[in-house]
């Protein structure tokens, strides 16, 4: 064998080796337990913990405001939509409070004039519509069919 | 919030007709334009060095070391484009180390670590061999280290070493050839078996990057030799030069036919997807396929290096020419791959209308950061013809 072989074969099974060693260490245990993936992500997601509560948690405490929610337009929209997640809420309820949004771009994540939305949506021109005011000064974000002024 | 809705309405501005909402925004910009273009300029310059070794074209012996060395420094940079597209890049080793049969991309990784370990380093390797033992012992100091190291110990300069070096080179280069072309023909089959893409959608599609990727690196290679001739104060080897513009030429007119087979077969197929394919290439592409990658890309270097088979005007006219014509070419090709990969992405798959692209300056997918991969190689360049000057060669390879 002519001496540049005997020195590239072995050099060439070190990278070789190099490369199957860094693979034991860097592909996860659980890789292709059940199939191409990391079998332990499935058990890692399940054991976070839970930040929505859902909306039948607010209706133990909030059940007049979600009655009164279904008579309008907004009915079947959870109230963790716009109030955020709520299962630190019910764990203290009196120590940690929802979010209420107020400003117009929170409205403007569904309502601002979007010509790809469906026309279901009810959509104003956020740069022409009342423009000093908040969507909430007069509209009642639970009935959105009534005005308050 | 407020510029995530200033950039929806800058977007929506750019809309023409329907379009899906997740068409909006283009996922593949300038980035993932010049991968294909770079790689392309790997496997076109190795092929016109494989035509010197393999096919014996002793003419194109001056360019031989050169075109390896340019294959080298474009290869080593290749990938980046790529790499640098994706959101986490520091993860970009985890699709060789759990690569799946039906990834194409992860299938690439290999490919191209058997061609830049296998074939490339090797190849030069066994080339400059004998040299770099001369080196090791002549030259002093950091160079001369690097020398040494390089030798990989093995300083036998016996006959029968030395022709086992040249048996190895040669064998190398044959593996080389299905090599590059299976590298290539990867990156067009990357786009042509996206069936969802009429734009892409072809199985023409990796003979055509095949071939636009020779012509690419034809030019490339006839460019450097003249520019490294020019700063090296040496005369060029004319028949050499000529020799190059005939091969360019030659892939030229297969590359061009290819193309417009391609595009003969789409318009008289005239499938449903026919009438928005018609709008793209005579609105949003326009400048950039008929203007920039047909007419100055192809049609004039065609007309010019094709007159220049039939008549040979002085040498200074010949190489303004070449010159012309090899930064035309690479030109053409860049938008060649812009156009199928920023085209692609231009009209909506339900066929009703277009969206629009803007490059930007700055950021991770701008002009700046990606211009950047390609002034690198030609840094990695002058750094191996300083290391590996072809022009201080001892060593020549043998007829096979």
């Amino acid at each position: 064998m002519p001496p540049q072989l005997k020195r590239l074969i072995p050099l060439f099974a070190i990278f070789i080796f190099l490369f199957l060693a860094a693979r034991s260490f860097l592909v996860p245990k659980s890789f292709g337990e059940q199939g191409h993936y990391r079998f332990n992500s499935i058990a890692e997601n399940k054991e976070k913990a839970m930040i929505y509560a859902g909306k039948e948690a607010c209706d133990d405490c909030h059940s007049d405001r979600i009655q009164e929610m279904e008579t309008d337009l907004h009915k079947g929209i959870s109230c963790e939509t716009c109030h955020g997640p709520g299962s630190a809420h019910i764990a203290n309820p009196d120590s940690i409070k929802p979010m209420i949004p107020k400003g117009r771009d929170f409205c403007g994540m569904c309502h601002s004039l979007n010509p790809s939305r469906s026309k279901l949506v009810h959509q104003v021109d956020l740069k022409e519509h009342n423009v000093t005011e908040n969507c909430i000064e007069c509209h009642n974000p639970h009935l959105p069919c009534q005005m308050k002024k | 919030m407020e510029q995530n809705f200033q950039h929806l309405y800058d977007m929506l501005s750019q809309v023409q007709g329907f379009i899906y909402p997740n068409e909006l925004d283009l996922q593949w910009g300038l980035l993932i334009v010049l991968y294909p273009y770079i790689t392309g300029l790997v496997a076109g310059a190795f092929i016109l060095a494989s035509l010197e070794r393999v096919f014996n074209v002793k003419v194109l012996g001056p360019t031989y070391q050169l075109a390896l060395l340019t294959a080298l420094a474009f290869l080593l940079v290749a990938t980046m484009p790529l790499v640098s597209h994706l959101g986490h890049p520091e993860r970009f080793y985890e699709i060789l180390m759990t690569p799946h049969s039906t990834s194409a991309m992860a299938i690439f990784g290999f490919v191209y670590l058997w061609y830049l370990m296998v074939v490339l380093l090797l190849e030069i390797w066994f080339d400059y061999r004998q040299d770099i033992v001369i080196w090791s012992k002549e030259t002093k100091g950091f160079k001369g280290r690097i020398y040494k190291i390089l030798t990989l110990g093995v300083t036998d300069l016996s006959p029968s070493t030395i022709k086992w070096d040249d048996k190895i080179g040669y064998f190398i280069t044959v593996v080389g050839i299905p090599s590059a072309f299976m590298l290539h023909g990867y990156v067009g089959f990357i786009f042509g078996s996206i069936k969802a893409n009429p734009w892409w959608s072809t199985v023409l599609m990796p003979v055509i990057f095949l071939f636009s990727a020779m012509v690419s690196g034809i030019a490339l290679v006839l460019f450097i030799y003249m520019a490294v001739s020019f700063f090296r104060k040496q005369k060029i080897d004319m028949p050499a030069l000529d020799s190059i513009a005939k091969f360019l030429f030659y892939i030229l007119v297969i590359d061009f036919t290819m193309e417009g087979l391609d595009q003969i077969h789409r318009i008289y197929e005239a499938e449903e997807s026919f009438e928005i394919l018609f709008l793209l290439v005579h609105g949003p592409l326009f400048l950039t396929l008929f203007v920039f990658q047909i007419f100055l890309g192809t049609v004039v270097p065609l007309i010019s290096l094709g007159t220049l088979q039939l008549y040979k005007p002085s040498e200074k006219i010949r190489k303004i020419i070449y010159l012309s014509c090899s930064l035309l070419v690479l030109f053409g090709i860049f938008f060649m791959r812009w156009n199928v990969v920023i085209g692609g992405q231009l009209f909506s798959k339900s066929f009703y209308g277009f969206t629009g692209y803007k490059l930007h300056l700055l950021g991770s997918e701008g002009f700046l950061f990606s211009i950047i991969w390609v002034i690198i190689p030609f840094f990695i360049l002058a750094f191996l013809l300083w290391l590996l000057p072809p022009w201080k060669k001892v060593g020549q390879h043998e007829n096979n």
